[in-house]
């Protein structure tokens, strides 16, 4: 039925009939893309899901041997902690922003770069303890990276995760708003028509109806007026038509042959 | 979207916020960094520090346009955890890390949990 469920506020006529059922169509490819999308960011979401499980349990090992080497500095070269925070001036490991597309999203991956000048702490272990902190430093760095690493991946289920959700979003408001409002417009202005026609179909049917109704009363009058006339003696004229008499209406064609005319 | 309008091509640090022994290894690294204000991008935690300070170096970094991903020691990130969890935006990536004396509990992590959430486990 019409009245069911919300629609469009449209009149109802042929042309927007054409036009809801276009929409209609735009709205369904636009579902079924983005229901794909969906799909595609799902699945790669998934991915970085058991990657960025992964890499944390692998993170917590890696920043125990790190630590562990740095206790082995603290040992041979005693406590280097201050003057490490002193010499700090300029990051020499810095990351850079890689972007990935995924089905029109942008992910930002990180790149660790360690830059080739020289570092702040030449001079720290100069005394004692120099190989020690050479080693903790590059165990350091590695640690570093797979921290990197890590960050680039919770990044990317940070950002996918708001993605898939507005994509979610919108695959719902197209499958439970919008087609079925679509939907209902339609069947509205179908039936309306429907009803049109039908209310066109019985004005004719009247219209007919009263016609032949009139003309039978016509008929009816001229009849006994008539009638009328004749008993009060007088004489009815009749319309004998194109021809007119006896042979009127007769096929000129029809006739016979013709005789030859002989000039 | 809004966690995308600042463009990541700028951020190019690390910032950390961890006890002793975690920064000075992560500074050994070379991650350290002091600006032309004298402002660094690492905080050293110790036991008389005060949760106000941590949680103002929290938003301070969380708030840095040049700071890519912001290390915190997970000890620490536990003292500011309504902070913490709070914390969604993309930039600068969180990562909590383990320190030395306290070793890594992937249960309290805020980003695991979602993660665990969303597998279903």
């Amino acid at each position: 039925m019409s009245g069911t469920g919300p629609r469009e506020s449209v009149f109802p006529t042929r042309m927007n009939l054409t036009l809801t059922k276009t929409r209609l169509k735009g709205a369904q490819t636009g579902h079924s893309l983005l229901a794909k999308k969906r799909d595609a960011l799902t699945t790669r979401f998934r991915t970085i899901l058991r990657k960025v499980d992964e890499a944390k349990r692998l993170m917590g090992r890696v920043l125990q041997l790190a630590s562990f080497s740095l206790a082995e500095v603290t040992y041979t070269a005693g406590d280097i902690g201050y003057q490490v925070q002193e010499s700090v001036k300029k990051a020499t490991y810095t990351v850079q922003a890689r972007q990935e597309n995924v089905s029109g999203v942008v992910l930002p991956a990180f790149d660790g770069v360690r830059s080739k000048e020289a570092s702040d702490f030449n001079l720290t272990g100069l005394s004692r303890g120099g190989q020690q902190i050479q080693k903790c430093r590059d165990t350091y760095v590695k640690a570093v990276g797979t921290l990197v690493e890590l960050a680039s991946l919770q990044t990317a289920f940070t950002i996918l995760d708001e993605v898939i959700r507005a994509t979610n979003r919108r695959v719902n408001a197209i499958e439970h708003v919008v087609i079925p409002r679509l939907d209902n417009t339609i069947k509205y202005i179908n039936s309306e028509l429907d009803e049109m026609d039908r209310e066109e179909f019985f004005r004719l049917k009247k219209v007919q109806g009263k016609k032949k109704r009139d003309a039978e009363k016509a008929n009816e009058t001229r009849s006994t007026q008539n009638e009328d006339y004749a008993e009060g003696g007088g004489q009815l004229h009749k319309d004998d038509g194109i021809g007119g008499g006896q042979a009127g209406g007769a096929d000129m064609l029809d006739e016979g042959k013709d005789e030859d005319v002989i000039f | 979207m809004a966690t995308t309008t600042t463009n990541p091509k700028d951020r190019t640090l690390l910032a950390v916020i961890g006890d002793e022994d975690s920064v000075t290894g992560l500074l050994l690294a070379g991650i350290g960094h002091v600006d032309q204000n004298q402002k660094k991008n690492f905080l050293i935690v110790d036991g008389k520090t005060q949760t106000n300070v941590i949680e103002s170096a929290f938003q301070e970094f969380t708030e840095r346009k040049d700071v890519a991903i912001l290390l915190i020691n997970q000890h620490v990130a536990e003292k500011i955890r309504p902070t913490v969890d709070r914390y969604q935006a993309a930039f600068p990536a969180l990562l909590e890390i383990p320190s030395k004396e306290h070793p890594y509990d992937p249960a309290k992590d805020s980003v695991l949990k979602r993660v665990q959430k969303l597998r279903g486990d």
